[in-house]
């Protein structure tokens, strides 16, 4: 899938909080990792379809996202969106934040979003919550079930918004596995974290957003081991301060 | 130290039955004792015989009283969100209208209002039917409260929930149908049924304009007889007939949608 942002900017009362942002390449697995405040929710909320720029373009596999709501919605169907915390519906139970998008958007017939939702639910281990509504569900089910009703449609790409920064620390992982699972099924992703970890060794290209500017952008391993700016070896090296727990 | 504790309780922590049962018993004695003596020191007798002359009246005011605040409800509720909706809008000088009829229906009192609108209502439109009146000058009343209700849930549904409506790829009517709507019902339908418990009550000032319901019934019976406290005894009792229950409904809804938020 191939992504293009072509002087993509976003500015909010004034203040120019993203871009001028230009990119081209192919789309596997990318994590977008950055200070905060560096822009990154923004930039993955216009490359979903949920944000207009205020300049510039974003192509998907050479198709422009509209800039009208008709022509957005229609752009937003066929990706998947995960939001930090809170994005279930939360007067519907698990299985319906699952089901209603795929009747009511993808024209399913409700015995086939039924098994759609029963099969990512049962893969996942989320069956025996189905008939829960989100309040009752833990943080990490919530994203998880977060997460299958953002693929149950099969989008072409998949974006997270810091999925797991709500999270306890026992959650993060279950939720990290599941997205790994995902890679490992060609699902595409789009991930803004600050798991590091994460974003070094399940994330093929890394690119780092340093106050609204794309800084470096590249084979994650490669740009871990050798950060190519003082802005990305400096934001490394503060996460890495207290990250000694065995030595 | 073990007879106080038959008179207390902690903070949150719900009385045994028979705790409960004997304060219950001991305080309605007192209220009763209080009652009897300061009624007897006035002098008032407790003849109730009247109510049974007097019963197709009092049963016609008290139905009446029913449907007005019926109507009224359903009038007020149209009302209330229109209005709501109204102060959203982009459209100025609509959200100006109805944020100064949100204001002055609840900064002014009912009586007033009562008045006002019944010769605007009444004799310049032309309204000689003094229920319609009624119905309508009661609405205008409780629909800004209504509004406020209404806008107040839809104020706090968490924008999440409008965005991940928008990346689920809901239009804008399936946002609503799906979405926000369901929860505001869930939200609202306990204050709502709260405010019909108001409408109630509020509905006895129309007996200033004549219209016959329960109150202005009683009104003109204890004119006749001269039985007041009888007669307002008795009208006190018929209203909590029709607020009591609404308010068992309201607490029943509150506790089974508190789960929600």
């Amino acid at each position: 899938m191939k992504l293009e942002l072509i002087g993509l900017t976003k500015t909010f009362n004034g203040q120019q909080v993203l871009g001028p942002i230009d990119f081209s390449d192919t789309i596997d697995t990318l994590a977008v990792v950055g200070p905060s405040g560096s822009g990154k929710s923004t930039l993955l909320r216009i490359i979903g379809g949920l944000l207009l720029p205020t300049e510039g373009r974003v192509m998907m596999d050479g198709e422009e996202a509209g800039h009208d709501e008709s022509s957005l919605m229609l752009y937003r169907r066929r990706i998947g969106f995960v939001f930090q915390q809170g994005g279930l519906f939360r007067h519907m139970t698990a299985r319906q934040n699952i089901t209603v998008p795929l009747v009511h958007v993808h024209g399913f017939t409700q015995a086939e979003a039924d098994a759609r939702a029963n099969a990512l639910l049962s893969r996942f281990g989320l069956l025996s919550q189905a008939h829960k509504r989100p309040g009752a569900l833990s943080g990490g089910e919530q994203q998880r079930i977060a997460i299958a009703r953002a693929i149950a449609p099969r989008p072409r790409l998949l974006l997270l918004d810091e999925p797991t920064s709500a999270l306890d620390p026992e959650f993060t992982t279950e939720v990290l596995d599941m997205i790994s699972e995902l890679k490992a099924d060609g699902i595409r992703f789009i991930i803004v974290t600050h798991e590091m970890g994460f974003a070094r060794h399940a994330c093929e290209h890394i690119a780092f957003l340093h106050e609204g500017r794309l800084l470096e952008y590249g084979p994650s391993e490669q740009l871990f081991a050798h950060p190519q700016t003082p802005e990305f070896a400096r934001f490394l090296s503060k996460l890495l301060e207290w990250n000694i727990v065995r030595e | 130290m073990k007879l106080r504790e038959l008179f207390l309780q902690n903070r949150n922590e719900k009385a045994l039955p028979l705790k409960a049962a004997l304060n219950l018993l001991l305080l309605t004695v007192i209220i009763v004792a209080v009652f009897w003596l300061s009624l007897t020191a006035v002098g008032v007798t407790f003849d109730f015989s009247f109510v049974s002359e007097y019963r197709t009246r009092i049963g016609q005011g008290f139905l009446m009283t029913l449907l007005i605040s019926l109507a009224s409800f359903a009038v007020s509720l149209l009302l209330g969100v229109l209005s709501a909706l109204g102060q959203g809008s982009r459209v100025l000088m609509l959200r100006y209208l109805c944020g100064f009829y949100v204001k002055f229906s609840r900064g002014t009192p009912l009586m007033m209002q009562i008045y006002l609108f019944f010769y605007i209502i009444g004799t310049a439109w032309g309204i000689d039917n003094r229920f319609v009146a009624g119905v309508l000058i009661l609405s205008i009343f409780e629909g800004a409260y209504i509004s406020e209700i209404i806008r107040g849930s839809l104020l706090s549904i968490e924008a999440t929930q409008w965005e991940a409506a928008k990346a689920v790829g809901f239009s804008r009517s399936q946002t609503l149908r799906l979405v926000i709507l369901p929860q505001m019902v869930t939200r609202t339908l306990p204050a709502l049924t709260g405010q019909l418990a108001s409408i109630i009550k509020d509905s006895s000032l129309l007996s200033w304009i004549a219209v016959i319901e329960l109150t202005q019934t009683i009104r003109e019976i204890s004119a006749d007889n001269f039985k007041l406290f009888e007669c307002y005894f008795l009208l006190g009792l018929l209203y909590l007939a029709l607020t009591l229950p609404v308010t068992l409904i309201t607490k029943k809804l509150e506790k089974k949608f508190s789960y929600e938020t």
